[in-house]
């Protein structure tokens, strides 16, 4: 049943399965830090990855600022988005029933998709790779610019989980989310800890959009089609837990490459599958210790 | 006061067809039920279905597939469609209300793009082109429905149907224990009924009647698509029931009414029309939850308030 698969089919599918993972893992535990705290959940995720990618590309187009340069603009100017968002559409819904965020956040995806896809057109725009050329592994060819996004993205995710979860700042994060009022009365200022959180995760989908753009063409629904997946790989994982969505996005990833192989027809609902079995045999999460909520 | 309205809608959905074009109207009553679907689990039971489409959708190939193949009549196809999506309603609430809250909104919205890809992949649908050439066979397999006069009459009716069907549901025994847990569940589980059961059920109701709507609508427009599975109509019907009045059984019509009228209206300046939705949607969540139906009914008791002298207006219960 083998017999077809040369060792380039199977380790180029790995290698799209973890670019893949990569991203995956990138926006799922940006959506985990903004629910953790918020309760808020972002859909409007996949529309701010789109804005980093854009954003990228104007500054490439019209300031001639290379990838470099936007690798720490865009990712800015997207938080500065996530912030102003957060203040006008979120913060006065603050004491209301989740489900009203997660549609604000949504009217807020058709409005910049269709602002952007106005002004710009829905065809995909192409962005170069600032890092052309690549190594012959023997087994297989490793462009360079794959190799930065795995890396630069393992290293993101492993500081970002650090930061939460073994820093000071990351423990009044989490505190703030068992119970503000506790927190408050140290002399914190919730409120503001959770704009800036929101503008902290927005900015990290701003920066995995940056990272996207040389990979994946950058088109206005770049963002919205990856969100499916992204809830996919969030409920998968358990709400709220960052390095279980973090593990989750390049483990499917991985198994969604590695599908590809295997068993190309089923690469587009693999993902699903693994969700349905999870919520029937897991119903509180791969990797959340506590019982269903 | 009550009746009298209900009276004067009545009169004027039965003499509109003369003023305004009937397929416009059709639509409209397609968006009706398939709101009023939508409405019964968000409304009454406080699950939002982030992805009501599949349901609409399915039910549309299947209703389009059955008048295609076979000679059964009209009606027959429909509720064949409108069953088939029952049962995928209970199979998504099977798996879905196993998560709480906003998690049950991201599962069903997960599960919408799925059945959107089996569709796209499926051979009888007719993939990226759609299913085109359905015919509309005739009404209980004796009346004749080509015309389309005649016909906005059918579905006229078949919106009454479904509307009257959403109203028992509500309003009988089982509709309360729905209110119920969408207002305190764990009170209801301590009252020994299991509201899983409960939300199962709903759902499967709501996707019965959401698939009604998808089998109306590939008989009035003899096609059916990939739009009608995709998370933009999920969305829609989300903005439809929320403008008009969730938890009102008036409110998803008139929503439906303006969504579509509006659709129509903006549909030649591209975009506008998605970006006119998000805008929409946004001041309706931050400044008028109660939507265009709870506000009026809000003005009305206020002023009547007023006119008895007495204190204030009844709190409204479904907030």
């Amino acid at each position: 049943m083998f017999d077809g698969i040369t060792p380039q089919l199977l380790f180029g599918q790995l290698l799209i399965g973890v670019i893949n993972g990569s991203f995956y893992a990138m926006l799922a535990m940006g959506l985990a830090i903004i629910f953790g705290l918020m309760h808020v959940v972002n859909f409007a995720h996949g529309a701010q990855y789109m804005l980093g990618a854009f954003v990228a590309w104007l500054l490439l187009t019209h300031l001639g600022i290379p990838y470099w340069g936007a690798l720490f603009i865009a990712p800015v100017v997207v938080a500065i988005f996530g912030i102003v968002m957060e203040r006008l559409l979120l913060k006065p819904i603050a004491n209301l029933d989740h489900l009203y965020s997660l549609l604000v956040t949504y009217a807020a995806t058709l409005v910049i998709e269709g602002l952007i896809r106005q002004q710009y057109g829905s065809t995909g725009l192409p962005y170069n790779s600032p890092l052309p050329g690549g190594v012959n592994l023997g087994f297989m060819f490793m462009p360079w610019y794959r190799l930065w996004v795995v890396v630069f993205s393992v290293v993101t995710c492993l500081g970002t989980w650090l930061l939460i979860e073994h820093t000071k700042l990351g423990s009044y994060l989490r505190a703030a989310n068992e119970s503000p009022e506790i927190v408050e009365s140290f002399g914190i200022n919730v409120p503001r800890m959770m704009t800036l959180t929101y503008g902290f995760g927005v900015g990290l989908a701003g920066l995995s959009g940056v990272l996207a753009a040389p990979v994946y063409q950058v088109s206005p629904s770049m963002g919205s089609g990856l969100m499916i997946t992204i809830f996919a790989v969030v409920v998968i994982g358990g709400m709220g837990s960052i390095i279980g969505a973090i593990l989750t996005g390049y483990l499917l990833g991985i198994v969604e490459g590695l599908t590809k192989v295997f068993y190309p027809e089923g690469a587009g609902l693999v993902i699903f599958f693994i969700m349905l079995l999870a919520l029937i045999f897991r119903p509180s999460g791969l990797f959340s210790g506590t019982e269903k909520s | 006061m009550r009746i009298a309205l209900i009276l004067l809608g009545v009169a004027a959905a039965l003499i509109a067809p003369f003023f305004v074009y009937p397929v416009l109207l059709m639509t409209i009553l397609c968006f009706v039920v398939f709101a009023t679907s939508f409405n019964l689990l968000l409304g009454y039971v406080g699950l939002l279905c982030f992805g009501q489409a599949m349901f609409l959708g399915l039910s549309a190939y299947v209703t389009g597939h059955i008048l295609k193949t076979t000679d059964l009549s009209l009606e027959i196809a429909i509720l064949a469609g409108a069953l088939v999506s029952a049962v995928l309603g209970a199979f998504v609430g099977f798996v879905a209300v196993r998560r709480s809250g906003i998690q049950f909104a991201m599962i069903t919205f997960a599960f919408a793009q799925f059945v959107y890809f089996l569709l796209l992949r499926s051979e009888f649908t007719g993939g990226e082109n759609g299913m085109q050439g359905i015919p509309r066979s005739e009404l209980f397999g004796i009346f004749d429905v080509s015309d389309t006069l005649t016909f906005y009459y059918v579905i006229l009716g078949m919106t009454a149907l479904a509307i009257l069907l959403a109203y028992r549901v509500i309003h009988s025994p089982y509709g309360e224990i729905l209110k119920a847990i969408r207002d305190n569940e764990p009170r209801v589980e301590s009252l020994g009924f299991k509201p899983e059961r409960f939300k199962i059920l709903a759902m499967s109701i709501s996707a019965g009647i959401a698939g009604f709507a998808g089998g109306m609508k590939a008989a009035v427009y003899g096609f059916a698509t990939l739009t009608d599975v995709s998370w933009t109509v999920s969305g829609e019907v989300i903005l439809m029931t929320l403008l008009g009045g969730l938890g009102t059984l008036t409110g998803p019509m008139v929503g439906a009414g303006i969504v579509i009228v509006m659709n129509d209206e903006l549909a030649q300046f591209g975009e506008w029309a998605l970006i006119a939705q998000g805008i929409i949607l946004i001041l309706v969540i931050l400044f008028f939850r109660r939507g265009v139906v709870g506000e009026a009914g809000a003005f009305f008791r206020r002023r009547q308030a007023r006119a008895k002298d007495a204190p204030a207006g009844k709190p409204r219960e479904a907030e």
